[in-house]
């Protein structure tokens, strides 16, 4: 009786840890077409780099204020798809700005391509190795808190050298954050896929964005 | 100052406020690294490094 117990509660565990695990990458792959087709939308429409910022705080609304709330219950599903929404109609603003260079299309695809090779590798890195990178949380989460300050102290200075040293910190600690969330669904820190995906998926858009920054300012095209 | 700059500042500030108290408590209550466990961050991050300026001399 003991034995079976000790038996099977790893197993449940392990099972319980995977389904969280298939749940988030089903949710995150369909929230990123999702978020793709909005983009192509925005783009479509022509939407203004206003159109950004006024998506990103629509979407921190709802992860600060509506998403705790929901993350339990079906209707957090609606909650992720509005957030990955609205998160990809703003992005078709800052898309429309590199269309406007000539070689805009292949820096979007590069930085798609870029994001994807990187989530990819990470992922599969953390799933492979089964290492625990929950020590990482706390420089993490300062090393964001650090760079929120430097982006709001470069909106007044507009140094373009600060520019580019904040998307490339912005990658390194994104992909932190990718090893930090997938060893967390991995070792049963994170058990709720909504939450999981959110995470993800906001690493995921910030590397695009910030690879797209960088490719955008070295492809040597003003 | 346009309203862009007034917009992205606030965003931040609110973002920053927010964070602030996460990022005291997950300092507090993080686990400490054991042995190997940097190296193990370090090098995947290496290797994204190098491909970022692989990528940056491609385009």
């Amino acid at each position: 009786m003991y034995r079976n117990q000790t038996v099977v509660r790893p197993a449940e565990s392990a099972l319980a840890t995977n389904k969280v695990l298939r749940n988030t990458y089903t949710l995150l792959s369909m929230t990123m077409l999702f978020s793709a087709a909005m983009a192509a939308i925005s783009v479509f429409v022509e939407s203004g780099p206003g159109t950004y910022l006024i998506s990103v705080m629509g979407a921190m609304g709802l992860i600060w204020l509506v998403l705790p709330r929901t993350a339990n219950s079906g209707a957090g599903v609606g909650v992720v798809f509005a957030i990955t929404g609205l998160m990809g109609f703003g992005l078709g603003g800052v898309l429309n700005q590199y269309l406007a260079l000539s070689n805009g299309s292949q820096l979007i695809m590069t930085a798609m391509g870029g994001t994807g090779v990187i989530f990819l590798g990470l992922s599969a890195y953390a799933l492979t190795t089964r290492r625990d990178f929950s020590f990482l949380g706390g420089m993490l989460f300062v090393g964001m808190l650090v760079i929120l300050v430097a982006a709001l102290a470069n909106i007044f200075l507009d140094i373009p050298a600060m520019t580019l040293a904040i998307s490339s910190v912005i990658i390194i600690l994104m992909s932190g954050f990718i090893l930090y969330d997938t060893s967390r669904i991995i070792h049963g820190g994170e058990t709720n896929y909504i939450l999981a995906t959110v995470s993800l998926y906001l690493s995921i858009y910030n590397i695009f964005i910030s690879l797209l920054q960088i490719l955008g300012a070295l492809s040597g095209d003003d | 100052m346009d309203w862009m700059k007034i917009g992205s500042a606030l965003l931040l500030g609110a973002m920053i406020i927010f964070l602030f108290p996460r990022a005291k408590m997950m300092l507090k209550h993080s686990p400490k690294a054991v042995s190997g466990d940097w190296q193990a961050v370090l090098l995947p991050l290496a290797a994204i490094i190098g491909f970022i300026i692989l990528l940056v001399m491609s385009v």
